[in-house]
């Protein structure tokens, strides 16, 4: 079998999974907080300020990455649960599980994030614009897999019911990207490149990228740390959980 | 095979329905009562009315629906014979499809009629009332496909209760939007067709769509 494969496979398994992610979240927390601290520090002190914002467009350096993740969370919980339904993996019926607390947070910081700014710059702390609403939508979406996960007592038919509740409103992430575009919005248009030009200056855009990447890397920390711990849980009854929990000689 | 379980389905549906001939009509009350709070709620004058009926009628119409969702897989859950759909020779997807239409032709389609009465009593502009039927006709099947995936994740527990509104609530919202948005376009003199193929186009995704994640759903909570 080829390495990778291997690796793949191993990594399905509870025990496996357990050293991996005990292994690799603080690692990813760290690395995370040194890169967003390295993007803070340039958002906050080196960027210049804006010719008509002034200081107060800083906070998009948390806006945005964070409104990123909401959606790349989303996207990637209801891959996992795709992957839990279809070969009931139940190590992505955990993980996709674990993603959504996180990504609700981040969905919960993007509109907070949001609205402050929104208060000075549009006059108002919330406007019914089709970018805020969607956000919001995506928020009970969370909200919603969240409480249909803990409402059903067995924990594996939880997690997949959810998971395909999760599927089911992946429909909305299509419509959060592209609703600055379809509909005429008070939200700004789409500014930011992965590829191409981006519509801001090319100084402003280094702690951006290393804001992203920071938020990626604190998400796959707190995605592992989660489902290490939910992996416990779940495997409480299993003699390798009960060695860890013995005290070492 | 599949028309003659359909068939058999429908007839023992109606014959249901028929035996509690009372509760058939509780959908169409309780969207009556909606409509009467907020009338009495905004202070009943007709200026004021007019200017929100669109937007009322369709709450009142989505929350009635919401209501019935619980119905929708309960009994048949409650006294076993879901698990004989799981055990029918015809797809489960194609029972939940017919299940849909038949709760929608019973518990949506007595409020589509009563709507005219509705936006009467709201004072809505008459030439209003076309394109708020419109916006009806296909948004309220559209409501009771998503509600049918909700109603099945939350079959397999013992009590919805508030879950069932807090998850379908969310996926209304676009439906909801698009509805009562075509008749506000309406209002305004713009064209309300754009907002009304939306809701087309969301039908037609959802006729195909949502019986099989409902399906999808049933196996789960049954399992």
């Amino acid at each position: 079998m080829h390495p990778v494969v291997r690796w793949f496979h191993q990594l399905g398994s509870p025990p496996y999974f357990e050293r991996f992610a005990a292994r690799w979240a603080p690692i990813a927390y760290i690395a995370g907080l040194l890169v967003m601290a390295y993007g803070l520090y340039g958002a906050l002190f080196v960027v210049p300020a804006d010719y008509q914002q002034g200081d107060s467009f800083r906070i998009l350096y948390i806006h945005v990455p964070s409104a990123w993740m909401s959606m790349a969370a989303f996207a990637l919980m209801a891959l996992y649960a795709a992957i839990a339904l279809i070969w009931r993996i139940k190590l992505c019926e955990i993980l996709a599980m674990a993603c959504a607390p996180v990504g609700a947070a981040f969905t919960l910081i993007t509109l907070a994030t949001g609205s402050i700014w929104g208060k000075p710059m549009w006059g108002t702390w919330w406007d019914w614009d089709p970018r805020l609403t969607t956000e919001l939508i995506l928020l009970f979406l969370y909200l919603g897999v969240i409480g249909l996960y803990n409402a059903i007592d067995d924990r594996r038919n939880a997690s997949r019911a959810a998971g395909l509740l999760a599927i089911v409103g992946v429909a909305l992430l299509p419509v959060i990207h592209y609703s600055v575009t379809w509909w005429n919005s008070l939200h700004q248009g789409q500014t930011i490149r992965l590829f191409g030009q981006s519509h801001m200056d090319p100084s402003m855009l280094p702690p951006l990228w290393a804001m992203v990447i920071g938020t990626h890397l604190w998400f796959v920390g707190s995605l592992l740390a989660r489902a290490r711990a939910d992996n416990l849980r779940r495997e409480s009854g299993k003699d390798w959980v009960a060695k860890l929990a013995e005290p070492r000689a | 095979m599949i028309w003659s379980a359909a068939k058999a389905l429908m007839i023992r549906d109606l014959r249901l329905l028929w035996r509690r001939r009372g509760d058939a009509l509780q959908p169409a009350l309780f969207a009556l009562l909606v409509v009467v709070l907020f009338a009495l709620a905004l202070g009943g004058e007709a200026q004021a009315l007019a200017k929100v009926a669109a937007a009322v009628l369709w709450l009142a119409v989505l929350l009635a629906g919401l209501l019935a969702l619980d119905t929708l897989f309960r009994g048949d859950a409650d006294d076993g014979s879901l698990e004989q759909w799981l055990l029918a020779p015809v797809p489960l997807s194609w029972l939940v499809l017919v299940r849909t239409f038949m709760h929608w032709a019973t518990t949506a389609l007595p409020l589509l009629v009563a709507t005219p009465f509705l936006a009467e009593l709201l004072h809505l502009p008459h030439d209003q009332l076309p394109v708020l039927l419109a916006s009806l006709a296909l948004g309220t099947p559209l409501l009771s496909l998503l509600g049918a995936v909700v109603a099945a994740l939350t079959v397999g527990m013992r009590r919805s209760g508030i879950l069932i509104a807090l998850l379908a609530l969310p996926l209304y919202v676009p439906i909801l939007v698009f509805g009562a948005g075509s008749v506000a376009a309406a209002a305004q003199g713009l064209d309300p067709v754009g907002a009304l193929l939306l809701l087309g186009a969301g039908l037609v995704l959802a006729l195909v769509l949502a019986p099989l994640a409902a399906a999808a759903a049933i196996r789960i909570a049954l399992d």
